[in-house]
């Protein structure tokens, strides 16, 4: 008989039956109905009707039977909190029995009962298992103190539980030690103001000694806490490594990867001329590759943790390429991690191998990897530049195939060929148009679009090529629009003579019949641009691309080095730190900047729109300095579109000056008939602009009048930008905060001896995403030896990208005579917002739940002030008092104050009033993201003394 | 200020289990804290669909609330739910065990032994994790607190009314070695340790090696009585340069003296798994002559294989296997095998011959005609060729085991050590 009979059923109802079979006089017959009732709970029955017949079951001496009424207990309790207690009583005495097992069993069982009013019972007897002379029992209680936390955490401080956990690290039985370094992990993680897990050169010593003895998991759970200490010096890290390293050679998997994480952590303090580090690379190779041979499932988590692996150390894996070949049979998801891999491991010396290995992935089945392995081929093109050729020939192959998704890939990515070796692989082009008909993906066809009209010159029809396209142009996606337009612009500046018609058709297309503003924005652009100044509009068009870079999709190395210390997580899985996807986006939007290096940057310039993409999006400033004047002259004057209302005024501003002129030319020009709707589309926001412009006038007068009364501290001017470096004109300025608008108030001065026209004002991408919210107004020209004064507001809502130091803003200023370019910090405190009181329980919340080492302690010296006075400053610079404690002539501020981002930073000052001696003030500061605590202190100490 | 608790729902590690056939049916669940709603598995089921092949559904799926993290085993997903960040290895690792334990109770790991032994797969599971925490995944300590079903038992039990549940807690359970019990005693001492080598090896279409490592485990079945403390040495132990040891194995006398010093585990366990990379020389014992064709414009093609031995080593190759996915446009394979017989399925397109052992005076060949779908454009793919064979009496890595020895018991063990090679994930391409 097998225990299927337990799920018959009979006619009379389940429920009715069991109850009675239950509450039998005979055995037998209610363990058979306590198995009937646990079979049905491994469906997902509910069966919590019969809670106290099951309870009544367990006084017995049967050891099985009370096994299968625990069971139930714990599926139940919760909905039954009442009937629960009457279970307390049993588990009370089973703790006391002589059998260790039926002690564990209690203790067990009674953590996993989740309910508050019970819990209090629990202390007594699990008090007395912590301390059992089996430890067997030890081991198990010290994870009862773990659940008994997660229902009730004051209670489990209160019992001093903590501290005899914290005692059971140094037990003499090396699983009740893993046991409790797993229980205190994982308090820590709920609970973590609390300094649990105080690692110390002793406590490692004997986490190290028990690692060697306890079980497979009790090994993880030691690793993972290892992981977490931070060695003093080098020779630390090393003599852990040392004994860290046999591990590697464990059959469990998740030993291996979290010793990987423990060595890969602490290789970071080991000198690279060490012997010993050259040793720890070569040991770390074989274990990775084993890990490859797995069952599947493993090999993915694998994988993914190996192309951080890679990326971080490229040497430790650098031969191994050949375990990432493909097999035909593998799921995919382990195909497609493999590939990637590969790529990053391809170098000069294994090129031709990957290659064939990549054609011979192209003729598979599966198309999502088939598409992968074609655009791999690209991707290794550009990286290794002697296989450039080789690899063309090999995509001109796949063409050929006729294949059309393979098609479509190659296309994509000899695009990306073509721009990374100029002027070097265009013999191919005609091979390309051939297939023009057959493409019907976006990205193929924009990309073809590219490059037919980057080579224009090249191809005789390139005008009937991208006429074919023109036809079905309201049905094209955004990207494919945007592409057409500028490609049959490019054509047109170098063929003017043919293609008259063509290029005004696609800017009536553009500019008139399309509902989407970057497409009309684009195109209004080039109009002007077109009408103006031939000769401008080829530089900006035709300009030189930069080249792009080899590595397009490496991890940022901030993001990196955070995930190397997750190896073996789910972060490492994901590619995404934990805060990024456990909590969400509140407080943690710095770590989860774009995941983007600078040099990647440069492929994407406006010209070739990448996938996804929609380019005219917020313009981007090149990070590299020289860049930045062809940007400006291309698309980015304007300011960012998805500014506020302010900003939207000035978008309109800016749209008069560029059809003012426009107009003009337009007309006057004899070889463009300028459609009539232009003029009047171009008409309207004219007339919008100027009551909006004086109105913004206006709420300028209001700020300066109101002064720094109710607004934030503001610094004096200083000098930012000195006159011997720009050409004369000197721009000193300050950022000041009002009623919640930022303005950067600036001062102009012409020191040289020419007239000055023309401003405009761009910020380099920046941590906070400080934008210009409207253009740079200077009214009139600026003489030589005038000064003029005015206020830029500015908003948050532009590109971000992490500064060094964190406040640090790159700005560039273009006049009529060049483009300057200078770097200023700004205050932190003009990015704190109007709404960051925090509520008190909130408060208390939070401070609890941001950990321990995020917290940072300043003092601020000579700072003479009492409470009140403090507070009063500090709350006009929107630092706000959430509550107030006085201790033994000590008064402590708690306050909060919060980001433009949204980042809370919480504060608790410590003044001593009564004590004239004692001037110095103690700050501490706890945030979510760290590394704002140096600059909010800069605050403090610059609003407290002014 | 005091500070509030806050009551948090944060648990480590795995909080429940679902078991899910092929057909999608959920027919056990455990749950270690808090019952979780069935219908988190629907995320599981949107990505199974999405993958198409049971085989292709990804191991770790976000949702809004959970993480799912899954295995597929004997035609079974075992999905467990995760709610914080956790090791997926570890889950992973644990889900395997999991398998193993049910197919070392039940014979084997299927739905049918799982619903007839439910209450012991519960018990079971309850002893194998508490709070998210591995309790006890040694399945000789499972076996002292929870026998395993024999009929015998059963028919025992139900007369005597004695239970299935060990009473006493399990001797190996805290000492250094908790892989062993105390007190075992057999009447025969016996040793035995199969050394099995499997080549893993990717052959490009001109038959040259463009991946091949061998994949070597030394199993081991140990009935001894006592603390009988072993070493096993090789005549060859530079070969092992990558190895994964069982927990009993001293690592520093392997370090020191590239010897295996161990108490051993009672029973059958895995000893070591090693790898010998491709950086050595790995021998292939078979070759494959084939050509496979389609015309262009008509309906049908040519397939011929013959199966040859190579390095061998004066062994005879035997279980010899070939399987291939025919392109998708094959209707049919009209085949004459020389020897050993041959199945197409035309639903799943699978070929499969089974060939039996090679003799060198003649070769196994299959040739014959495939018939593709009329009017469809000829296959892009070259089907790949998967074999399977076997070499008795033959490590192909060369690996020797020298002598075992065996300590701290006075008996004289009978000893054994058994050799075989096989092709792993063998593929030769066309």
């Amino acid at each position: 008989m097998t225990d299927s009979k337990y799920f018959t059923t009979t006619k009379k109802g389940e429920i009715f039956e069991l109850k009675a079979e239950l509450n039998s006089d005979k055995k037998e017959k209610k363990k058979e109905a306590v198995k009937k009732v646990i079979a049905s709970m491994t469906v997902g029955k509910d069966v919590s009707a019969l809670f106290p017949d099951v309870v009544n079951c367990m006084q017995t001496d049967n050891l099985e039977l009370k096994k299968l009424v625990y069971l139930y207990l714990m599926n139940y309790a919760k909905s039954q909190p009442d009937m629960a207690i009457m279970a307390v009583n049993t588990f009370v005495k089973d703790c006391e029995d002589p059998n260790p097992l039926i002690r564990a069993l209690a203790v067990r069982t009674m953590g996993c009962i989740r309910v508050d009013k019970i819990t209090e019972y629990l202390c007594e007897p699990l008090r007395k298992c912590l301390k059992d002379e089996d430890p067997y029992v030890r081991k198990t209680a010290a994870v009862c103190v773990a659940k008994l936390h997660d229902i009730n955490a004051q209670l489990v401080e209160d019992q001093g539980f903590l501290d005899t956990l914290k005692d059971l690290i140094s037990d003499s039985n090396p699983m009740v030690v893993a046991n409790a370094v797993a229980a205190l992990s994982e308090i820590a993680e709920s609970h973590p103001s609390s300094n649990l897990l105080d690692l110390n050169p002793q406590s490692i010593n004997k986490l190290l000694t028990a690692l060697n003895e306890c079980t497979e998991w009790g090994q993880i759970f030691i690793l993972d806490c290892l992981a977490n200490y931070m060695p003093k010096d080098d020779r630390e890290a090393q003599s852990i490594c040392e004994r860290v390293t046999p591990r590697l050679s464990h059959a469990n998997s998740a030993v291996v990867l979290s010793a990987v994480k423990v060595l890969m952590k602490f290789m970071e303090m080991l000198s690279k001329d060490l012997d010993y580090y050259g040793t720890l690379l070569k040991k770390l190779a074989p274990p990775l590759v084993t890990l490859l041979s797995a069952e599947p499932e493993l090999q993915y988590v694998a994988l993914r943790n190996i192309n951080l692996i890679v990326q971080k150390r490229p040497e430790i894996l650098k031969h191994e390429m050949k375990v990432f070949f493909v097999k035909y049979n593998d799921p995919i998801y382990v195909k497609l991690e493999k590939l990637d891999i590969m790529i990053r491991l391809a170098s000069q010396a294994n090129i031709a191998q990957v290659l064939a290995e990549l054609k011979e992935y192209a003729t598979e089945v599966d198309v999502d990897f088939v598409r992968k392995a074609v655009r791999a081929i690209g991707r290794c093109a550009i990286k290794v530049e002697q296989s450039a050729e080789r690899c063309v020939s090999t995509l001109l192959d796949l063409i050929q195939t006729k294949v059309n998704y393979v098609v479509q890939e190659a296309i994509v990515v000899i695009k990306d060929i073509f721009r990374k070796y100029p002027n070097k692989y265009e013999s191919v082009i005609a091979t390309l148009c051939e297939n023009l008909d057959s493409l019907d993906e976006p990205e193929a066809r924009a990309a073809m679009i590219w490059i037919v009209g980057e080579y224009a010159e090249r191809i005789d029809n390139a005008d009937e090529l991208l006429e074919s396209f023109l036809e079905g142009f309201h049905d094209e996606s955004t990207q494919v629009q945007l592409q057409l337009l500028t490609a049959i612009v490019k054509l047109f500046l170098k063929k003017p003579t043919e293609t008259q018609e063509l290029v005004q058709q696609v800017l009536s297309l553009a500019t008139q019949d399309s509902d989407n503003p970057d497409l009309r924005d684009r195109g209004y652009i080039y109009w002007r641009l077109l009408s103006t100044d031939p000769v401008a509009a080829k530089e900006v068009v035709l300009a030189e691309k930069p080249l792009i870079s080899e590595e397009t999709d490496l991890i940022e190395p901030t993001l990196l080095d955070e995930l190397i210390c997750y190896i073996g997580t789910l972060a490492s899985v994901y590619h995404k730190p934990p805060s990024a996807f456990v909590e969400g986006g509140r407080g943690v939007v710095h770590k989860s900047l774009p995941p983007r290096t600078a040099s990647s940057e440069s492929t994407e310039s406006p010209e070739t729109a990448p996938a996804g993409a929609p380019s005219g999006d917020q313009p981007d400033v090149i990070p590299a300095q020289g860049d930045l004047l062809g940007d400006l002259l291309n698309l980015d004057l304007g300011p960012p579109v998805s500014a506020p209302p302010l900003a939207a005024s000035s978008v309109q501003m800016g749209a008069v000056d560029l059809l003012g002129g426009g107009l003009d030319s337009l007309i006057g020009d004899s070889n463009f008939g300028a459609p009539p709707a232009a003029v009047t589309t171009a008409a309207a926001p004219a007339r919008l602009g100027a009551p909006v412009s004086s109105g913004l006038s206006d709420l300028f007068d209001l700020t300066s009048g109101v002064g720094t009364l109710s607004g934030s501290y503001v610094a004096p001017k200083t000098v930012w930008l000195p006159a011997i470096k720009a050409k004369g004109l000197e721009i000193s300025g300050t950022f000041t905060r009002q009623v919640g608008s930022i303005s950067m108030d600036l001062q102009l001065t012409n020191k040289a001896l020419q007239v000055m026209t023309d401003f405009a004002i761009q910020f380099n991408r920046n941590s906070f995403g400080l934008a210009p919210a409207a253009p740079l107004q200077v009214h009139a020209p600026l003489s030589p030896n005038q000064t003029v004064e005015l206020s830029l507001p500015l908003n948050t809502v532009g590109s971000v990208m992490k500064m060094e130091p964190l406040n640090n803003l790159q700005v560039a200023v273009k006049n009529n005579i060049d483009v300057f370019y200078f770097s200023t910090l700004y205050p932190l405190h003009v990015l704190f917002v109007e709404d960051g009181k925090m509520d008190r329980q909130m408060f208390l919340a939070t401070w609890k739940d941001i950990p321990n080492e995020n917290e940072a302690q300043f003092q601020i010296r000579d700072c003479p002030l009492n409470t009140e006075a403090a507070s009063n400053k500090l709350q006009s610079s929107n630092i706000f008092t959430v509550a107030k404690r006085s201790v033994e002539g000590q008064d402590m501020l708690y306050q909060s104050l919060k980001l433009t981002n949204g980042i809370w930073v919480l504060a608790e000052l410590r003044i001593q009033p009564g004590n004239p001696s004692l001037t110095d003030l103690e700050l501490s500061l706890k945030c979510r993201a760290p590394e704002v605590s140096q600059h909010v202190y800069q605050a403090y100490e610059t609003i407290l003394k002014n | 200020m005091s500070r509030p608790s806050r009551a948090s729902n944060t648990t480590k590690m795995i909080h429940s289990l679902f078991l899910i056939n092929c057909s999608g049916d959920i027919f056990l669940e455990k749950h270690w804290k808090s019952v979780v709603s069935q219908s988190v598995c629907d995320y599981f089921f949107e990505a199974q669909e999405k993958a198409a092949d049971v085989e292709n559904v990804p191991p770790v799926i976000s949702t809004p609330h959970h993480y799912l993290i899954s295995i597929y085993r004997d035609k079974l997903f075992f999905v467990s739910v995760i709610q914080t960040e956790v090791p997926p290895l570890f889950v992973i690792e644990f889900l395997h065990r999991v398998a193993d334990t049910f197919q070392d109770y039940f014979g084997e790991c299927s739905e049918a032994a799982i619903k007839d032994n439910v209450v012991i797969v519960y018990e079971l599971l309850e002893e194998m994790l508490d709070n998210g925490f591995p309790l006890a995944t040694e399945s000789n300590i499972l076996k002292e607190l929870i026998k395993p079903p024999t009929i015998l038992r059963s028919v025992v039990n139900s007369i005597t009314g004695s239970s299935n549940v060990g009473d006493t807690l399990p001797t190996g359970q805290l000492s250094n070695i908790p892989w062993r019990r105390a007190g075992v005693k057999y009447t025969n001492n016996e040793a035995y340790f199969d050394v099995v080598e499997e080549i893993d090896a990717i052959i490009d279409k001109s038959g040259s090696t463009v991946f091949a490592e061998i994949q070597g485990v030394i199993d081991a079945c140990i009935k001894l009585s006592g603390m009988p403390d072993l070493s096993l040495s090789f005549m060859n132990p530079r070969l092992l340069d990558d190895v994964s040891f069982h927990p009993c194995i001293r690592f520093k006398r392997w370090e020191s003296e590239r010897v295996l010093s161990f108490i051993p585990p009672d029973g059958n366990f895995r000893l070591i798994s090693y790898r010998v990379s491709s950086q050595n020389l790995v021998a292939i014992p078979v070759y494959v002559k084939h050509s496979i064709s389609f015309k262009e414009n008509s309906s049908c093609g040519r397939f011929d294989i013959t199966i040859g031995p190579k390095q061998n080593m004066g062994k005879t190759i035997e279980g010899i296997t070939v399987t291939v996915h025919m392109p998708k446009v094959v209707l049919n394979m009209n085949l004459t095998p020389t020897q050993g017989s041959y199945t197409f399925d035309p639903v799943t397109k699978v070929l499969a011959w089974d060939v039996g052992k090679i003799t060198p005076q003649k070769l196994p060949s299959l040739k014959g005609l495939v018939n593709l779908q009329s009017g469809a454009p000829k296959p892009e793919e070259n089907p790949s060729l998967n074999i399977q064979f076997k070499i008795q009496q033959l490590a192909i890595s060369g690996l020797k085991v020298n002598r075992l020895d065996m300590y701290g018991e006075k008996y004289k063990p009978f000893k054994g050590v058994k050799y075989v090679t096989k092709a792993g994930k063998f593929q030769v391409r066309t």
